[in-house]
């Protein structure tokens, strides 16, 4: 909380011109509420606590985070690099790379391999810093297995003068020599708790009216994704404007899930043996616009509470949905994947 | 001369004929300064990009129409040179990385940084920052996403990200958790009868019936782009209107009833020999393998009787077109979808006559 008390202070005092609050105002939220420092970090308990006792001990071993999108991991391994290096260090002290630079083979060899070697004092000026440099991987599981493995010996080679950061979303993708070289840490979607906590605070700060059940079905439709639950909230009050509350449905709107009554639709139409019927719910869904992908997972999550349907043949519908979503990924026309998806279940429903 | 759809095209979001509420909203967030990256998907002829260029021009006013074509050179890591169309304006750029298909990335890479990192040099500039327009964001392949995950976070003070795709399911998360998703859903029919009377008003070309517009809309499959270029063939072929007048169709739908009857007359091993002559002769057309075998389904399923078949049908073709999609030779897969219909066809027959 004492951060944002700060900054408001500091933007306020500064003789900063016309166009830089302009500046400010447009930035995002998700970029301007990003946590500045560790301890603003909301969630995930345990990997900060167990990075703020790495940080006292001035020993940082390589580090993995893994996760899901919008759970913080860009978010803290910043602020880690904020909290040792301080704002003017942290400009030579860090390297970063990400999925949108080049990151073949060619790119570990020359450019990482030469940020690792130079050595960096114990501390410069007046501020004290540790004398290692961390080169942040962010998106690490888009790099190719060559580039991977061309790290391999780089990190133990240099680990005196560099840390190594990997983030990804699927450790997975990882190369297994690589992850037994750093110490793992697994970020969890965010509970609803620190979601509500975090979402409240902004829109105090911004001034946006909401109801108590928006926010609960904007963490709904986040599934723990905080910055998509931010990125909803901000488009909302853009569209609503400052003066009328937001409420839920401005929120499903905006998220992009597919009405109920569609939903009710293509559920309803399990229990006919017509084909008419189906072909013509599932022509216009799609003409709606509708991805299928979405409708999957919303029918999906219906199925459980489905009556009609006993459970071996929830089953049976739960094999298709899979093999739909498995036709979809591999890019298969959504049109022809739901109608046989459709027809396939209404055989087994009726 | 331009052709309709391109003539009557509305340019500013006020004039925009169906979605009102979504255009409303649209012109909210224009006007708040603070513009998210957009995802803007639907399907086609439903009047995306139509909406993409509103946004420009409401955004930056008419300086944004005024474009120009150039062709844009990049290199990739292996010394290959890339050709790229890029349409632009002093606003913004118009790309289509899937043109230079496995290659996207580097362009992904390459051009958005380079405008990311220039700002906005002219001050009466109503907006700071810079639009990129990605078409057909769907076919990017997903290192070209990953690439633009953090450069949309990182450059956000002077690049907006505008994306149009048809379906939302091949983004992956990341990006659709960074973006606005707005839907453009189809028109409905009489919304789409409502567009045509505008526009044969607008032409001055005699009264249009409106059995004629509702057919019209039917056949175009609540594509308004197809209904409007139908509308102007219609208007060519008889002028003006009839109330019963045929409908002009594409030639190569035609020649697909052919494959149709021919499949549904005889399944034998001659008759599959024959289709697939058929079937090259529409490959070599340049006609695309997944269209043919979706309009073969249709005409198919539409053309037999009984439920049973018909669901049988619809499941078989999407198991073939989703083959078809991971396959690498079509006709392969083309000719086994119409062995398989065959073969469940005539065992229909069958079981019928007994």
């Amino acid at each position: 909380m004492s951060f944002f008390a700060k900054r408001q202070t500091t933007a306020g005092s500064s003789s900063a011109t016309a166009n830089a609050t302009a500046a400010a105002a447009n930035k995002p939220w998700i970029e301007k509420y990003r946590p500045k420092t560790m301890d603003d970090i909301s969630s995930q308990e345990q990997a900060v606590a167990v990075l703020k006792k790495t940080m006292e001990s001035q020993n940082l071993p390589h580090l993995l985070f893994y996760g899901p999108p919008g759970t913080g991991k860009t978010s803290t391994i910043l602020a880690l690099a904020r909290d040792i290096y301080g704002p003017e260090m942290i400009g030579s002290r860090v390297l970063e790379l990400n999925a949108s630079d080049e990151r073949g083979i060619q790119v570990i060899r020359e450019k990482v391999k030469n940020f690792a070697r130079s050595t960096v004092s114990h501390n410069i000026g007046t501020q004290s810093c540790p004398p290692y440099k961390i080169i942040i991987l962010d998106e690490a599981d888009s790099m190719t297995a060559d580039a991977q493995s061309a790290l391999r010996r780089t990190m133990e080679t240099y680990s005196k003068l560099t840390r190594f950061c990997l983030i990804c979303n699927y450790v997975t993708r990882i190369i297994e020599p690589l992850a037994s070289r750093c110490a793992k840490f697994r970020f969890r979607p965010l509970e609803e708790k620190h979601s509500r906590e975090r979402l409240e605070m902004i829109c105090r700060q911004e001034e946006v009216k909401i109801s108590p059940e928006a926010i609960l079905s904007l963490i709904r439709v986040s599934e723990g994704d905080l910055r998509k639950a931010i990125m909803y909230l901000q488009s909302a009050s853009r569209l609503i404007g400052k003066d009328t509350e937001i409420d839920e449905d401005v929120i499903a709107d905006i998220a992009g899930t597919v009405p109920e009554s569609v939903i009710d639709g293509l559920e309803g139409c399990w229990l006919s043996k017509e084909y008419k019927t189906i072909a013509t719910e599932v022509q216009n869904v799609i003409a709606d616009g509708h991805s299928a992908s979405k409708v999957l997972s919303q029918l999906h999550s219906r199925l459980l509470k489905n009556e009609h349907l006993s459970p071996l043949q929830k089953a049976k519908v739960a094999e298709i949905f899979g093999d739909m979503d498995k036709c979809l990924c591999d890019g298969a026309d959504e049109q022809l994947q739901l109608l046989s998806m459709m027809t396939r279940v209404s055989s087994i429903a009726a | 001369m331009a052709l309709w759809v391109d003539k009557h095209r509305p340019t500013n979001l006020d004039k925009l004929d169906y979605h009102t509420d979504l255009s409303a909203h649209l012109k909210k967030l224009c006007a708040s300064g603070d513009f998210p990256h957009m995802l803007v998907f639907g399907p086609p002829g439903a009047g995306k990009k139509t909406r993409v260029v509103a946004i420009l021009r409401e955004l930056f006013g008419p300086g944004a129409e005024k474009i120009k074509i150039d062709q844009r050179i990049f290199e990739t890591p292996s010394k290959r040179k890339l050709e790229l169309n890029i349409v632009s304006s002093n606003y913004h750029l118009e790309v289509n990385p899937s043109d230079v298909g496995n290659y996207d990335r580097v362009v992904i890479q390459d051009l958005l940084k380079e405008v990311a990192q220039t700002q906005q040099v002219d001050a009466s500039a109503q907006k700071r920052f810079k639009v990129v327009v990605i078409h057909e964001a769907d076919l990017l392949t997903r290192d070209a996403q990953a690439g633009l995950r953090r450069t949309m976070e990182k450059y956000m003070g002077n690049l907006r990200i505008i994306m149009c795709c048809n379906t939302t399911s091949k983004i992956i998360g990341p990006i659709q958790s960074r973006c606005l998703l707005v839907r453009v859903g189809a028109p409905t029919y009489s919304e789409m009868v409502k567009v045509m009377h505008k526009v044969v008003k607008k032409e001055h070309c005699g009264p249009l019936p409106e059995s004629l517009a509702f057919r019209l809309a039917e056949e175009s499959g609540r594509n308004l782009r197809r209904a409007l270029l139908m509308l102007e063939t219609a208007k060519v072929q008889s002028h003006p209107f009839k109330e019963d007048q045929e409908i002009p169709r594409m030639d190569w739908e035609d020649f697909i009833r052919t494959v149709r009857v021919q499949i549904l007359k005889a399944q034998t091993p001659e008759s599959l020999q024959a289709v697939r002559g058929q079937m090259y002769e529409l490959i070599n057309h340049c006609i695309e393998p997944a269209a043919i075998l979706k309009t073969l389904a249709k005409e198919l399923i539409d053309r037999v009787e009984g439920n049973e078949i018909k669901m049988r049908f619809a499941q078989e073709a999407a198991f073939y077109e989703h083959r078809l999609r991971t396959g690498q030779k079509a006709i392969f897969h083309l000719e086994a979808f119409v062995a398989k219909i065959m073969s469940v066809y005539k065992r229909h027959l069958m079981s019928m006559d007994m």
